[in-house]
This record gives structure tokens, sequence and C-alpha cells, in this order.
């Protein structure tokens, strides 16, 4: 049962007739099939228990698992937040599954020579190369590069990591890439140094979910002065029925070096909702700098909004020594509901933070997203650039906080907050926090709203370009300074992600 | 090339009867102008033809080469080989103008299954023809219109259409917005582009334009209607004497 949209269907035990019809209905999801592999789950639901076992799984000390029952202990008391502007029926957080790992991951593969090939197959036909003669599907080599570009990639499905490339190369370089449960193994001195240093435990509840039951993810560690010898990146597949995602992501950038890193989101359609909370917490140190992207493209839920992935996300980096940077870019196509705000805390002087979004929301999707712009040193400069587009019925908010603290002088924000509207049935909306508490810094902010101009598509089509590609065409202008801000491996991805997530918005 | 026959059209809502039956024919390789009052209908006449919403065609047909264009959408009437070189072109912030070209040129190759242009060909062309206009690099990265002065949006159509060959060209008010030499610049631009092959129908209120671009026949509309049909010197005649007596003359 490859594709259900594509191929004749065949309805299975159990399958009801309006589920293979709500499946049919979802058109233009391109990574939508899902892969059957046997499966091992921990028992539906979260208590301590299921905790204790997701560390004994991943073979963690002791620490770890303290750290993990010290956050599920606080989850328990704290409630869901409500203040953004999403509308969705209540999680029941017993109804799911917190583990779920392919069965031939049992013993961990040595090397990717060993992993099923079934895996492996499931990465090929998502473009992801899982070998390191491979390049991104979608990047054309350019004429006269000469250099190829590599890209070394950590594959997780579901709850575990299925290997990660270029390990030893990398490692030639002092780099450490490799997955989260790995690191807290082979590495506990900087996981422990690090772990919630910039999300705390407690930082909100679903960054204390995560704390409890994240089961794997992506460890970035660059040494002083070491430029990171190729782009870094995470795919993440969610397969399993019914099973949250609970990643975690650490990246330290020691003084004076610098990493791009990538991560990419897919899953196969559903007709019920599933569950992804992640915390990604970067640590950038002296003259250090990181580039963060992501193209996130969970499944988004059908046209009448059944199914599709709820995100929640906190993604937080701390600049924490001078002349420290960091750029967050984010495309966010897919997911039912995104809730999620890269942020930037500025704690050392002369710093740069910069945040760039490209939001699309189609259908019944609802998207809350921004970022924090937190500046505590002085001398610090930030940059918001966020392009929300709404289509159907949806509704999408850019949510973000820009705080000068006393102590943080002469410092500079612009915040540019365009949203763009394809009929008349969406939601734009935009909610800027700014706080400033001293004389010398500088906050603008500019903000507009416009709609896809009938005028426009009909000049792109008395060209000759078909409507859905003069809307591509016209969002794709509209994102330009998000998207040349892309790494190229992305940028490219980037755009027909974009023509595919708004295709059915017009006519 | 141009067949319109006793084309009638009205506002979609219903509200206003526009064309009251066009009758048009413009042979393969001639020039036509069309030149008539505000409201008269011609730059109606420029929309209907290209498939612009908003209108509805209430009786009358419209052929290119045989082709019955009002069951076309607006691509595949451009495709098949129209233009419509617009009064107001229409800026689209963000998207370069190379890249604008380029999407179009390939959208319309591939609509009549030829093979894509790769980017040296497409370039090679492009600052070809863009030379003989004026238009710059600059000009070329820029988004489309954007922040362009009256005569680069002009010369600007005019690039679009010598990239894309159509085989029937309106220009519908080509020359409003233009001084003297950027009018002599877009009516070069035009006639290099004249061919045994190809044929315009250009819409305009003054004569001016006519002493660069040479009409081969020219119509005056009034009404919604073709009222009278002659040589270049009937462009001259209302030069002179403004449309009135014309007017009068059908009335």
């Amino acid at each position: 049962m490859a594709d259900l949209a594509t191929d004749a269907i065949e309805v299975r035990e159990g399958v009801d007739r309006e589920t293979v019809e709500t499946v049919q209905n979802m058109g233009s999801y391109k990574y939508g099939w899902d892969t059957e592999i046997e499966m091992e789950y921990a028992p539906k639901g979260i208590n301590e228990d299921i905790v204790r076992l997701i560390s004994e799984k991943n073979e963690e000390p002791e620490w770890m698992l303290e750290w993990r029952l010290a956050a599920f202990r606080r989850w328990q008391t704290m409630t869901e937040p409500r203040w953004a502007l999403l509308t969705y029926p209540e999680i029941d957080y017993q109804d799911q599954y917190y583990y779920a790992r392919p069965k031939s991951m049992e013993v961990k593969p040595k090397s990717l020579d060993e992993v099923d090939p079934k895996l492996l197959a499931t990465y090929e036909k998502l473009g992801i190369p899982l070998k390191e003669q491979m390049i991104l599907a979608g990047v054309e080599r350019g004429e006269d590069a000469g250099e190829e570009r590599r890209v070394a990639v950590d594959a997780v499905f579901d709850s575990v990591s299925v290997g990660t490339t270029f390990k030893d190369e990398l490692a030639k370089a002092g780099v450490i890439f490799c997955s989260i449960s790995e690191a807290i193994r082979e590495h506990p001195e900087l996981v422990r140094k690090y772990l919630g240093s910039v999300v705390p435990q407690s930082d909100n509840f679903f960054a204390t979910l995560n704390s409890a039951v994240f089961s794997d993810g992506s460890f970035v560690y660059v040494p002083p002065g070491v430029k990171c010898p190729m782009e870094l990146s995470t795919y993440f597949r969610i397969n399993a029925e019914n099973t949250g995602q609970f990643e975690r992501t650490l990246i330290i950038c020691d003084k004076g070096a610098y990493v791009s890193y990538l991560e990419g989101c897919t899953a196969p359609k559903r007709d019920i909702a599933q569950l992804h909370a992640a915390v990604v917490e970067i640590v950038i140190l002296e003259d250090a700098e990181v580039k963060y992207s992501t193209v996130q493209n969970w499944f988004p839920g059908d046209e009448e909004g059944k199914g599709g992935i709820y995100n929640f996300v906190t993604k937080r980096a701390d600049c924490r020594e001078a002349r420290a940077k960091v750029m967050w870019t984010q495309v966010e196509t897919g997911s039912a509901i995104t809730w999620k705000y890269p942020s930037c805390i500025l704690r050392g002087d002369d710093l740069s933070g910069e945040f760039y979004s490209i939001a699309i929301a189609n259908n019944m999707q609802q998207a809350d997203t921004g970022t924090k712009m937190i500046h505590l040193g002085k001398n610090s400069r930030s940059r918001i650039v966020s392009k929300g587009i709404s289509a159907g019925k949806a509704q999408n908010t850019y949510r973000g906080l820009v705080t000068m603290h006393p102590r943080a002088t002469n410092s500079r924000n612009y915040t540019q907050c365009d949203s763009l509207l394809i009929g008349d049935q969406c939601g734009a909306h935009t909610v800027p926090y700014i706080e400033v508490k001293n004389n010398s810094s500088r906050v603008e902010h500019e903000a507009t709203t416009s709609k896809v101009d009938d005028d426009q598509l009909f000049y792109c089509r008395a060209r000759g370009v078909g409507e859905e590609e003069a809307v591509a065409l016209v969002v794709n202008g509209f994102c330009r300074d998000v998207l040349q801000a892309l790494p190229m491996e992305f940028a490219m991805e980037a755009q027909s992600l974009v023509a595919i997530s708004l295709e059915g918005s017009v006519g | 090339m141009l067949e319109i026959k006793n084309l009638h059209a009205e506002l979609e809502d219903g509200s206003k009867q526009i064309l009251n039956g066009v009758n048009l024919s413009v042979p393969a390789g001639q020039v036509h102008a069309i030149m008539g009052p505000n409201g008269s209908g011609k730059s109606t006449l420029s929309y209907v033809l290209s498939g612009r919403d908003g209108y509805e065609v209430t009786e009358g047909s419209a052929k290119l080469e045989g082709q019955d264009l009002l069951d076309m959408e607006p691509e595949e009437r451009a495709a098949a080989g129209l233009f419509l070189a617009f009064q107001y072109p229409v800026e689209i912030p963000g998207v370069g103008n190379l890249t604008f070209l380029r999407t179009a040129l390939n959208a319309q190759r591939k609509a009549r299954g030829e093979d894509e242009l790769s980017s040296g060909e497409f370039l090679k062309i492009v600052r070809e023809k863009a030379k003989t206009l004026n238009i710059d690099s600059d000009m070329l990265k820029r988004s489309v219109s954007v922040g362009f002065s009256g005569g680069e949006k002009k010369r600007n159509e005019i690039l679009q259409m010598a990239m894309l060959e159509p085989r029937m060209c309106i220009l519908d008010e080509t020359d409003s917005g233009l001084d003297v030499d950027a009018m002599r610049l877009v009516a070069q631009g035009v006639n290099a582009l004249r061919s045994p092959d190809r044929s315009f129908l250009v819409i305009t209120h003054y004569q001016r334009l006519l002493d660069h671009i040479k009409p081969d026949v020219v119509h005056i509309m009034a009404n919604g209607q073709i009222i009278k049909t002659g040589g270049p010197e009937l462009a001259l005649e209302v030069e002179n004497s403004g449309y009135g007596d014309l007017l009068s003359e059908v009335g």
C-alpha cells in the first residue's frame, strides 16, 4: 500500500470507506504515503513507567532518567497554553504512543549498510540521501560549480535515529554529529553541561513534555575555530499512527566556529491528528555563527481539516558571548496547527540575531508563529522578516516579541511583517509585542497586508503562465527576501513547496 | 489572422453592455488601428479578446487563425499567439523581470509542445533584444515593472512581445504616458517586429503614434461598434476635427 492517493484502493481490514475517501481526497501532499514496517510500541499513554521505558530503550545513564522524571513531575502540574490564535479539540495525552521504533532497529546498526532496506527505501523515496555519494534531491549542480555541495544527514524515523552520514569525515574536523541518544551515551559531559541550558525543563508545557519523553533527535558540537566542512541536516519522518514525535536537538557552536544546519519534516496522510512537540536548543559562544534552516512540511490535514500534525515546537538560540551570530530561517508549509517561535537570546555584546520566516496556511490550517528577540547585551542587532500567506479558510498569525533590556544599550531591531491573502475566507493577524527599557536602542516595526491581486494573475496569464503557476510566481515574489536567506539546498525545494502548498487555492 | 464577428459583451454583473456587435477582420501581416472617444469600448475589446475576468460575451465570435479564442483560457490564448501590451503594465514585486520572461516563454513553449529554452540560450536572446529597446541589464534584474518609469514599463512590454513572438499583437494605448523619445523607441521596437505572418491591432487616442507605426487600416469605434473604416487618412481626419462629425454622420 505504497501510495493511497494514486494506486488502486484495496480496503484493508479495519479501514472504513470514509477513511479511504478522505485519504483519496488529499490531493497534493506528495509525502503522504506510509512505510509498512514492523514496529515496536511502548504502551499507550504517559506515566513514569513510560518515561523509564524510553530512557531504558535508549540505554541512558541514571542522571538522564532523573532529569526526565523531574520534567515529567513538573509537567503534571502544568496546563496547556491557550493564548495562541488556534482552535483545536482537546488533546488526550493518554490516547497516544510516546515511543515507536522499527523492530529492525532493536539491535543498533553499526553502519548504514546494516540498516533495514525498507527504512533506507523510505528515505530514498523522500529524496533524502543516506548514501554519502548521493546529493540532496532537487539540488542541481551548477554549470560551473567546481565543488559538489555535500550534506550530512541524520535520519529520524518516528522515535529513533536510523543513521547519520559523513560521521567519520566530520570527526576528522573535530565536529561531532550524531543522534542525541548516542550523544547522551558517548558525550555525557557535553550533554549534561548544555541540555536544558537554553530551554529549561520548566520552560513551557510542551517543552516540559518533550523533556520527559523525547526519544531522539540530533546532536552537534563544533569545536573552537572550526568551520564545519559541510551542511548538516536532520530529516524527521513520522510514520506510525497515533504516535507523537518528540525530538530534541542540541547544537553547540564553540568559540569562532561556524555551522549551517538544515531540518526537514514530513509525515503520512492520516485522518487522526498527531502530536509533534520538539525542542531545539542552540548554544553559540564568542565569535561563533549558526544558521538554522527549516522546511517544515508535516501533513497539513485534508481540505476539511481532518487529520494533520499538531506542531508545538520550542526553538531557541542562546548567543552567550560577544559577537556571536544566529540566523533562523523557516519555511512553514505543513501541519494542521503550528505553534512555533524560534527565538534569539542576545546575551553577550555586539551580537546579531536574524529571523526569516515564510508561513503558508491553506485550507483549514492554522499557524501562530513568529519569534522572540531578547536583547540583554549591548550593541546588538536583530532583524525579523516574516511573510505570512493565507489561503482557503486558513488563519495565519505572526506573533513576535522584541525586548530591549536596560543594559542592552545601543541595540537595534528591525521588523518587517507582511501578510498576503488569497481568497476572501482566510485571515491574517499580526501580534507584535515590543518592550524597550533603555533610551539608546531603536526598534522599528513595519507591517503590510495585501491580497493576491487579480490584475497580477491576469497579467501573468496573458503572458501564457497558467493560473496556479501564476499564483506560485506572485507568492514566491512576495517571499523573495526570505527565500534568498535559505541555503541553496533548500531554496529550490522551498520554492516548489510554496507552489504545491497553494495548489487549489484559486479558481 | 483575427476575425471578430458581431461581438457583444457586457459587464459580468450584467449592469452594462459595452460591445454592441463589433465586426473586425485583420489579415496576416497588416497593422490596424482602432481609434475612438473615451468609453467607446476599445480597451474592453482588448480585454475580452485576451480573456480577462469581469466580462460576459453574449453574442458573436472571435477567432485567431481559425481557433475560437472565446473558448480558451487567457494562457491558452497567449500560447496560441495572442499578445496584449497593457495600457497599465502590472507590478509584480519580488519577481525578477528575467524570471518572469523566462517563465512565460517556457510556459508557452511547453503548451505548444516545444522544448524549454536553456538559461544560456534564453539569456543570449534576451540580451540582444533588450539592447535594441535600450533596456539595460539592471532593468532586466529588477522586479517586473516595480519602480519603472512610464517609458520603461512600455518598453518592457515590447521586450516581452519581442521574446514571445506572438502572431497577433494588441497594443492598448501603448502611447499613453510616453514622451516623444520614448514613443519613438517603442514604435521602433514594434516596427522591427512587423512581418508578413504577424498582425497588429493598435488602440490609441492619438494620431501621433500612427506617425511612427504606419497602419494599413484605421477603424473608428464608438458605442461599442466599429462605425467607420478607412485608410491612414482617417486618423488625420480625427486629429483635425475630432470625433464629433464622425459620430453625427452615423448618428
